[in-house]
């Protein structure tokens, strides 16, 4: 398969995803007895008229399929609705708290990648060292531990000890702090989301990476290179590195979903404001737009991010590139 | 060798949990609901064998304890050291003591019931959601890997393509938005049915396309082809012939699948969204660790994810013990 007609095949596979999921979303929450209104209805303040304006306004009262039409064409002018509750354009909600969630998604999944890529190739190089063994354990202990879980324990030892914030993204004295303070504000309400996010991808990146790196080990070439006398170093960052790299990258795209799911699953608990959060009250005060709109905007980033690990491949890959052989 | 014994271990661990689970109407001290106010949030009761002059008993014995209050209010227990309550065959179970003492073997929760017999009646809904997530999702996703990749062609296609839709969802998300749309007078059954569903829902996809590269290489081996000269059938091709080369990784991947499938309803549970209270499971149980001030003085709340976590744990190892056990041939393929 050539790149061109891969990259042709990843985006019709992307218009399925984004039309198809926001009507299942729509679906789901028509399927929910009542809507926002509900609340509305019960004050005796507000006329039975005025909430039916409400919902005539937002075609509540359409059946599903109109509704969602009628948002297609919103969305088409890349409207996405008003938040009923936050009383604001739902992309503006979602705009401040995308860059939330890339934030903790990126920061956490560039310090797993990078020292599962290094310490698995390590780990391959050295298989009977304690620190292997170690590595090992952590990772096996990571892989068993729900994520929440852990959140909580660590937010429970931060909460005893001090030291770390439990929990925001910001410090109540945020606005008054220095340039550098505010990024030392913003990495340390990072650490402990960012851990229990990024600690779970290690584990899993590590082991794959070792697993890869210990088969290219034992190819020829590396003997050739010995008997070159490359320094040892070289052969494993340069050479075995190249040739174990493969499948991290394109699970980069495969594990997009997971880490996106995983990085809601810890908003939830450390009260970081990103997309994940905003769900979870969108979705229990029966928000319809911002729901929506949120589905939409993960799905966005779901697409973007396997665009982003096909290109890596290509660019890492050179066999890809000419489209012989290599990894499909 | 050490993976061996690990192996061994977790087998044990799992067998002996699931035993337990099975007869928790038998092996648990207490009612799982019984609500003893009077001892909310009874630390653990260790089992004594010296007693308090320093001589020993045969049989261990613990301390009836004494509720009273610390300046600041809070509820502490203190051992009563003359009532010694001796090990005996409880009313139901095979542990329990004398008279006005308790065994708490993990400790008692805000309303004072039995976290120990608790957590083994929620053994039931958390395991058997992880039992059953992932063999709907394993025996689905491999139904239609093997379809798509035994017939190949626009089958394959179009298989693939609805799979890797599954697979590209935000699960959690969806989650959510499942459940957000469920009304909540549903029973704690249809509940468990729908998380079971939902999680399964999730799942099949990454095994379909497992199976599906194992299927496309298999048929294409010499024995299919005996197989088809001779002119079997291709049902029986298929069932007889290609797919129990794939079971070693079926086995592999249910036993690394059920944890993900018991951290999803407990996710769901904690939040208040999943198993509802007077159902017990193991996120519901954990509910009462998402305070601060609970955890700070009674940590044995904790007990529970400690739970979650071994089985997980094990379960880890099973698989990997499993994989390791495979034809290298087969582990080849794995990697794709």
């Amino acid at each position: 398969m050539s790149p061109r007609h891969s990259f042709f095949n990843r985006c019709l596979m992307a218009i399925p995803l984004l039309l198809l999921l926001p009507l299942l979303t729509f679906w789901l929450m028509h399927l929910m007895p009542g809507n926002y209104f509900d609340q509305l209805r019960l004050n005796p303040q507000i006329s039975r008229a005025t909430v039916e304006q409400y919902e005539k306004l937002y075609h509540l009262n359409e059946p599903v399929l109109i509704q969602y039409v009628y948002w297609l064409k919103q969305l088409a002018r890349l409207d996405f609705g008003y938040s009923f509750a936050y009383k604001q354009p739902v992309l503006d909600i979602l705009v401040s708290r995308l860059g939330n969630t890339v934030l903790l998604t990126g920061f956490s999944f560039a310090w797993a990648w990078i020292l599962a890529v290094f310490l698995g190739l390590l780990a391959a190089r050295y298989p009977r060292s304690i620190f292997n063994r170690l590595l090992d354990g952590i990772a096996y202990a990571a892989l068993s531990m729900p994520n929440f879980f852990l959140c909580l324990i660590l937010l429970h030892l931060a909460a005893a000890w001090g030291g770390l914030p439990l929990g925001g993204m910001r410090s109540v004295d945020y606005e008054a702090l220095s340039a550098s303070g505010k990024v030392l504000d913003i990495l340390s309400h990072l650490a402990i989301p960012s851990f229990v996010l990024g600690i779970g991808i290690f584990s899993f990146l590590f082991r794959l990476m070792r697993a890869q790196a210990q088969e290219v080990y034992e190819r020829d070439f590396v003997l050739y290179l010995r008997a070159w006398r490359i320094p040892g170093y070289k052969i494993l960052f340069k050479h075995v590195a190249r040739n174990a790299i493969n499948p991290l990258i394109t699970l980069l795209g495969m594990q997009l979903p997971a880490l996106v799911s995983g990085a809601a699953l810890v908003e939830i608990f450390t009260g970081w404001p990103g997309l994940g959060q905003v769900m979870l009250q969108a979705v229990r005060a029966q928000d319809l737009f911002l729901v929506m709109g949120n589905m939409v905007m993960v799905s966005a980033l779901l697409v973007l991010g396997n665009f982003l690990s096909d290109i890596l491949l290509v660019i890492v890959d050179p066999r890809i590139r000419s489209g012989k052989g290599g990894a499909s | 060798m050490k993976r061996g014994f690990l192996f061994g271990v977790a087998i044990l661990f799992l067998g002996g949990l699931t035993l337990a689970t099975a007869f928790a109407d038998r092996v648990a001290p207490y009612d799982p609901n019984l609500e003893n106010r009077a001892q909310a949030l009874h630390p653990p009761t260790p089992l004594h064998f010296w007693d308090e002059k320093g001589e020993f008993h045969k049989r261990p014995f613990v301390y009836a304890t004494q509720m009273g209050y610390e300046a600041n209010m809070l509820r502490t227990y203190s051992q009563v050291l003359k009532k010694k309550c001796f090990l005996r065959r409880g009313r139901h179970a095979p542990l329990g003591v004398q008279a006005p003492g308790k065994l708490y073997i993990l400790g008692t929760d805000s309303r004072g019931r039995d976290i120990f017999s608790r957590i083994l009646y929620g053994a039931r809904t958390s395991l058997s959601i992880g039992i059953l997530g992932a063999f709907v999702s394993v025996a689905f996703g491999f139904l239609v890997g093997a379809l798509a990749g035994y017939f190949g062609g626009w089958i394959d296609h179009l298989l693939m393509r609805v799979a890797e839709f599954f697979i590209m969802m935000p699960a959690l998300y969806l989650l959510l938005a499942l459940r957000g749309a469920l009304p909540p007078t549903l029973d704690s059954f249809q509940v468990y049915l729908l998380i079971v569903l939902i999680l399964s829902a999730i799942g099949w996809g990454g095994v379909a396309r497992v199976i599906r590269g194992m299927v496309l290489s298999l048929r294409e081996r010499d024995f299919v082809l005996a197989a088809r000269v001779l002119g079997r059938r291709t049902p029986e091709i298929l069932f007889r012939h290609i797919l129990p080369h794939t079971y070693g990784y079926l086995a592999v991947i249910v036993s690394i699948s059920i944890p993900g499938y018991i951290f999803g309803e407990s996710f769901l549970s904690v939040l208040g969204l999943g198993i509802q209270e007077p159902a017990i499971s193991w996120g519901n149980l954990l509910t009462e660790s998402l305070s601060y001030s609970v955890v700070r003085f009674h940590p044995w709340v904790l007990f529970p994810g400690l739970f979650i976590f071994l089985t997980a744990f094990c379960l880890n190892i099973i698989g990997d013990a499993l994989k390791a056990s495979q034809s290298p041939e087969d582990k080849l393929k794995e990697n794709v």
